[in-house]
């Protein structure tokens, strides 16, 4: 298998990687911090290999993606993993810190599983993994920017899985719960799951299509959620 | 002008749908498109793989992240003349394209294969045999010249006079584009054959038959039952033809229309549909019972009898049922046919068929054929004979199946066997360096100086390491 990770330095892409790699999976690591990205090639000398990538640059990935899947010699799987959460104060309204996310989490995502569906259309075949939120189900108090970006790649991929079913392309949408990653250190944040078992479920995953919760509870909890009335869940505060 | 298109990536397949690759697939209309193609190739450090229709069994026609120039939109009749029987197309006319344009006039063509699909480009690559190649040999002693466009763009009419004749043809798409062929046609007066049908009860009775009527037949093939055992090893059914000689030309069996295949079979169920039908009965059990029914009809109903048979019919058997390979879906099909010197066929092809069994992974579907030998570089030719076995694979069986190929592999070469690259799937590296041997050298010479950037590439090639 053949596969494309996205915001694969750190986290639960990192995870996704090590795993793929470690079951004979040939992978395209992308993210920008460079040190980090050579530390995982190190340790799968074979499998790994490594592009530093800034998501923003939506331009480049017209070529870039082409010319990975030439030097891993086909594609069967991508999956969309880059993210950011800036931190944002209760009462602060930062155009600036809201577009960087809007640009790495979504337009980042577009620019990459676009060029994912051109090639998997041609091929009829191949996976698509976008890694949403439960953070997209509801818009929240605390992340307006960070809960629209996860509820539009949501839509998006939703919009793409509908696309290119008839094409025998899959389109999974994950919606991880809280993670113990980089992005919620010192958030203060209880019951997180490991990234490592977040990237096992998340492999799972494959073979399957549709939108999916990475346990059951939450599942169940999201499934109320996103059913209390908007007048009652601005109360409620979560 | 052709730029790079992302859109273009296709899923390639050959005819047995096992090995399959990404591919930008392109279908140039002229010879300046082809020229601007490799261009474009170079200019995407990217590399090239042609490709006809596809009737190649394994990976022949597939080139991983290539982009691939598909020959088969060119396939125009350039010149045809019906006195000399000389035929000159554009490289991606077909075998049934030189049949058609022929046979109103008297002509036939010299060799086809089981199937009419074959693009002229492919069926040169490989450099194809026929029913007849103890008589005739292959498609490449019967052209008369060929327009080659190598690496740089450079255009070359290609003689047998001149050695690199014997290596494009033959050379597996790996030394240039072939564009345009002229072909010597056969004369014939009739549209039809006169066919015996003989069912031999083993080995021995098979290649008696061969030696008793390759001096005389135009045609000679036999079906070989996998499932005999024992001293029924061997058993199945033999044909000899030939064609029906008229002092006067027989008009009404040269039209097309007499010829063509009908479009359902004993006038009720459509072809298109029949494959359906197989499916259910294309496993083991489905197939031994088949075998033994066609085996025992045959030596009841139709032995050493002799019938008429129109020439598309008796060529083309396997046109008659439309898709018939998605009979073998979802995990596809290979071909293994080995070349055997006359000396030890027998003992080769009954040990073939000794460890099909052994492995309980019996071919559905044995044939035998007679050959002579050609000064072709890559060729599969032998004075002997070859055995053609179809292999279902599926998710269960592809390693035994595997091993089970590679240890034929060794029976052949340890007899000075050879293999046909265009129904190759399992050929490993040292198996090609021992059967090739100095032929490869000196091909990876030409490979060397024709295309010294090493443009055309196929998956085969790569697998077996032709480049
Ligand atoms: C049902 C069936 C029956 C068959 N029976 C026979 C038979 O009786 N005898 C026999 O010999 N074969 C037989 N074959 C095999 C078939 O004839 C060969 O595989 C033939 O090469 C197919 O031609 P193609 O146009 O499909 O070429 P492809 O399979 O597409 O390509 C064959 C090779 O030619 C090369 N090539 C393609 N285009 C060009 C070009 N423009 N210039 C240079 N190289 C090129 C390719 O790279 C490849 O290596 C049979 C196949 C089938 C499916
Ligand atoms: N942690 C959670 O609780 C949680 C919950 C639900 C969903 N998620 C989602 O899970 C995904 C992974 O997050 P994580 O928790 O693993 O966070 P993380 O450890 O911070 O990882 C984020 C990854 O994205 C990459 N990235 C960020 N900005 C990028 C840019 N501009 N260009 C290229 N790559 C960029 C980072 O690489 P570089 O910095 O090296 O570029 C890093 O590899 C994100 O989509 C996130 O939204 C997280």
């Amino acid at each position: 298998m053949k596969a494309i990770v996205i915001g694969a330095s750190s986290g639960l892409g990192l995870e996704l990687a090590k795993q793929l790699a470690a079951n004979k999976c040939h992978v395209a690591c992308i993210a920008r911090r460079e040190d980090r990205l050579n530390e995982l090639r190190t340790q799968f000398p074979e499998q790994i290999r490594t592009y530093k990538h800034d998501v923003k640059n939506y331009a480049e990935v017209e070529t870039l993606f082409p010319k990975i899947c030439k030097e891993l010699d086909g594609l069967d799987l991508v999956i969309y993993c880059a993210g950011y959460m800036a931190p944002v104060t209760p009462n602060e309204f930062s155009t600036t810190k809201d577009l960087e996310m809007i640009d790495v989490n979504l337009k980042g995502a577009i620019a990459w599983l676009n060029e994912a569906a051109i090639r998997f259309q041609g091929t009829r075949s191949g996976t698509i993994i976008a890694i949403g939120s439960v953070a997209g189900d509801r818009g929240r108090q605390a992340q307006p920017a960070y809960n629209t970006s996860k509820a539009a790649i949501a839509t998006y991929a939703e919009s793409l899985r509908n696309r290119l079913s008839s094409s025998g392309v899959k389109v999974i949408t994950v919606k991880p719960g809280p993670m113990d990653t980089e992005m919620t250190h010192g958030l203060g944040l209880s019951n997180m799951m490991s990234a490592k078992s977040a990237a096992n479920k998340i492999l799972g995953l494959i073979g399957k299509n549709g939108e999916f919760y990475l346990s059951p509870v939450h599942k169940a909890i999201f499934y109320i959620i996103k059913r209390i009335p908007s007048p009652v869940f601005r109360k409620l505060k979560i | 002008m052709y730029e790079f298109d992302r859109q273009r990536i296709t899923k390639l397949s050959g005819f047995g749908m096992t090995q399959s690759s990404d591919a930008y697939l392109y279908r140039p209309t002229s010879e300046d498109q082809i020229r601007e193609l490799l261009s474009l190739a170079r200019q995407q450090g990217r590399k090239v793989t042609l490709r006809g229709s596809a009737r190649s069994y394994g990976d022949a026609p597939n080139g991983s992240e290539s982009l691939c120039i598909d020959i088969c939109r060119m396939n125009r009749v350039i010149d045809w003349n019906p006195d000399s029987g000389l035929i000159t197309c554009e490289s991606g006319a077909t075998i049934e394209t030189l049949w058609r344009t022929g046979i109103e006039d008297g002509w036939w063509p010299p060799i086809v294969s089981g199937t009419m699909a074959p693009t002229l480009a492919g069926a040169l690559g490989m450099n194809i045999h026929g029913k007849n190649n103890f008589k005739a040999g292959p498609l490449g002693n019967h052209v008369t010249s060929l327009d080659v466009m190598w690496a740089d763009g450079r255009v070359e009419t290609l003689e047998p006079s001149n050695p690199l004749f014997f290596a494009v043809i033959s050379g597996a798409g790996l030394l240039g584009v072939i564009l345009r062929v002229t072909i010597k046609m056969s004369k014939i007066s009739t549209g039809n054959l006169r066919v015996l049908a003989v069912s031999p009860r083993d080995w021995d009775q098979q290649f008696e038959l061969f030696e008793k009527y390759e001096g005389d037949a135009d045609y000679m093939v036999s079906w070989v039952d996998c499932f005999g055992r024992g001293d029924q090893s061997g058993r199945g059914q033999f044909h000899a033809g030939w064609y029906l000689q008229s002092d006067e030309a027989d008009y009404r069996s040269l039209l097309i229309d007499s010829q063509d295949l009908p479009d359902s079979i004993m006038g009720l169920v459509p072809k298109s549909v029949v494959w359906r039908f197989l499916k259910p009965l294309n496993n083991r059990f489905g197939m031994r019972f088949l075998n033994a029914a066609k085996h025992h009809a045959g030596a009841i109903l139709g032995n050493h009898k002799t019938v008429t048979q129109s020439l598309v019919a008796f060529s083309f058997l396997l046109d008659y049922v439309p898709n018939w390979r998605n009979a073998y879906l979802p995990g596809g099909f290979i071909q293994y046919q080995s070349f055997v010197p006359k000396e030890s066929a027998k003992h080769v092809f009954a040990a073939q068929i000794q460890l099909q069994q052994e492995y309980r992974l019996e071919s559905f579907l044995g044939v035998m054929k007679r050959h002579k030998q050609d000064r072709f570089l890559l060729t599969n030719s032998v004075d002997g004979y070859s055995l053609a076995l179809d292999f279902k694979v599926t998710t269960g069986n592809k390693n035994r199946l595997i091993s089970l190929c590679h240890k034929m592999n060794d029976l052949v070469l340890s007899h000075g066997g050879r293999f046909y690259l265009a129904k190759d799937s399992t050929l490993r590296k040292q198996d090609l360096e021992q059967y090739l041997g100095p032929a490869l050298n000196e091909f990876k010479a030409l490979k060397q100086e024709l295309d010294p950037e090493c443009l055309f590439v196929t998956d085969q090639a790569r697998r077996i390491g032709l480049i």
